[in-house]
């Protein structure tokens, strides 16, 4: 679904050139759940953004569905880190503003609106407004938001990290569960070795400044996985300690580099 | 339960219009004290009742010249709003006319507007329109750099959503910053509320045909210290109807704004 060759970008800064990725070589099937983890600063937002379209890359491209990306497209719907839902817009008319700006028939996907706001346990909510939500509601929202665009790929920028850790796991959950329901490509971007272990099929460690694929890591754990107590406690205690020694053992940025 | 909240309803209309009330009766009280205590000579400071007689001597004369006043205030405040919201609309669209423009309106809008009012009257004549000029050279520059940051603070997230659903310059502009922008127009629309009776009164002392501020130059005349008191009397109650008035609209159109910002 998502093909990145040699993909490098590099940022003109005040204080200098930085570089944020370098060659970056990475497959993504279709219906995949591939994480990206990696330190702050680590250039894995950058990646997602260039994913997205938001960002061009420097050098190396980028194909989703065989389609080089230029600029974004419909077919991938984005999660911010907050939830930029529109405060004087309802629920609902939050969850549908991705239709009215591709100007799509409101009426056609009202029905499927009520469906996303139902899986999500938002259907009492529709017609609040976002400040009457938790944090964890406002999320599931933007989750909503996403996917009316019924997207192939979704791109989730650290989406659980502004939230307190029972909401965090609650909703990693929840999201293994439309994932298994839906089967969207998904790549999530995550400094959480918890979250990575819990939802994702591969996880891509990042090395600090510039960002390389230090080492993709299979986590093969049949789903439905939970936090606590389960049947395959040591795969998941072994996937996390692999990953913690791999980001532990990250060589620090070098001086010159940092700006 | 509704005991609970005729309880409540009461207690809010004691904070909201009971508290205000029992301030200015408070004030009015320390004021007429003092004029008995220390017998003012209604020259100098009249005395409630004197200005409560001022009003009704002339009770005719005063409402007209209020009703000029308010019209006055009222066009101008219309005139300059609309124009310095739709100036910064123009400028959000271009910075190249923005970079162009903006610091000689700046600079324009330094010159003490006081100085010139008697410009106007050698460019537009002695009448009414001088003096609505007069108001929306006050309200329009407040109305105009309220709104430009207002259109300018819609935080990152919300511009890298439009981004990332490939939302045109216009949909972008409708859906997210114009409203976003609301809550600061109306810091502006504040301002400017006030500024348009000052506006107006200068036009009216500069030219003393009509209105509350004629009335006051005429009473300094003939000594009739009471009237211009009652004059100025209400002159405030005419700028802080104005100001409450766009403050209760602000409620109605933007009862997000407070849930946010608090």
């Amino acid at each position: 679904m998502i093909k990145i060759a040699g993909l490098s970008r590099t940022f003109q800064g005040k204080s200098g050139t930085v570089e944020a990725l370098r060659g970056i070589d990475l497959d993504v099937g279709n219906g995949e759940f591939l994480a990206v983890i990696g330190r702050s600063g680590c250039g894995k937002s950058t990646l997602l953004r260039i994913i997205a379209g938001l960002i061009r890359p420097s050098q190396g491209e980028v194909l989703v569905g065989g389609e080089p990306v230029g600029r974004p497209r419909r077919d991938v719907a984005m999660v911010f880190q907050r939830p930029a839902l529109l405060p004087w817009r309802s629920v609902r008319n939050n969850v549908l503003l991705p239709v009215e700006i591709f100007r799509w028939q409101r009426s056609q996907h009202r029905e499927h609106a009520e469906r996303l706001l139902e899986m999500t346990g938002l259907s009492g909510f529709a017609d609040r407004l976002p400040h009457e939500l938790s944090g964890g509601m406002q999320q599931r929202v933007s989750l909503c938001r996403a996917l009316i665009q019924r997207p192939k790929v979704l791109l989730m920028d650290e989406p659980f990290s502004a939230l307190d850790a029972l909401t965090r796991e609650e909703l990693a959950v929840e999201l293994q569960r439309i994932h298994m329901e839906l089967g969207t490509t998904v790549v999530f971007v995550t400094h959480s070795i918890q979250e990575a272990v819990l939802l994702a099929d591969r996880v891509a460690v990042l090395s600090a400044r510039p960002g390389r694929l230090r080492r993709l890591v299979g986590i093969d754990i049949p789903r439905p996985r939970s936090f606590g107590h389960n049947a395959h406690l040591e795969d998941v205690a072994a996937a996390s300690a692999e990953l913690h020694q791999l980001l532990l053992s990250d060589h620090m940025p070098e001086p010159s580099a940092a700006p | 339960m509704t005991d609970k909240t005729t309880d409540a309803g009461l207690r809010r209309l004691w904070v909201n219009a009971g508290l205000p009330a029992l301030g200015a009766l408070l004030a009015l009280a320390l004021w007429w004290l003092v004029t008995i205590v220390f017998s003012i000579d209604p020259f100098w400071l009249p005395a409630p009742p004197d200005v409560v007689d001022a009003f009704q001597r002339l009770s005719g004369h005063l409402a007209e010249q209020t009703g000029v006043t308010l019209i006055e205030t009222i066009v101008g405040f219309a005139i300059g709003a609309i124009g310095g919201a739709a100036v910064a609309v123009l400028f959000a669209a271009s910075r190249t006319i923005e970079r162009m423009t903006m610091p000689l309106i700046a600079a324009v809008n330094a010159v003490p507007k006081a100085a010139l009012a008697p410009l106007l009257i050698v460019w537009i004549g002695l009448n009414t329109q001088a003096k609505i000029v007069m108001v929306v050279l006050l309200c329009f520059f407040p109305v105009l750099v309220s709104t430009m940051a207002g259109l300018t603070s819609v935080p990152n997230d919300l511009r890298e959503l439009a981004h990332s659903l490939s939302s045109s310059w216009w949909q972008t502009f409708l859906k997210v910053r114009l409203t976003w922008a609301l809550p600061q127009v109306f810091v502006g629309l504040k301002v400017a509320s006030s500024l348009a009776i000052i506006g107006a009164v200068i036009g009216e002392l500069t030219n003393p045909d009509r209105g509350l501020g004629s009335v006051v130059v005429s009473s300094s005349q003939s000594a009739d210290t009471p009237l211009a008191f009652a004059a100025l009397t209400l002159l405030a109650i005419m700028g802080a109807g104005l100001f409450y008035l766009v403050a209760a609209l602000e409620r109605i159109l933007v009862p997000w704004a407070r849930a946010i910002s608090s």
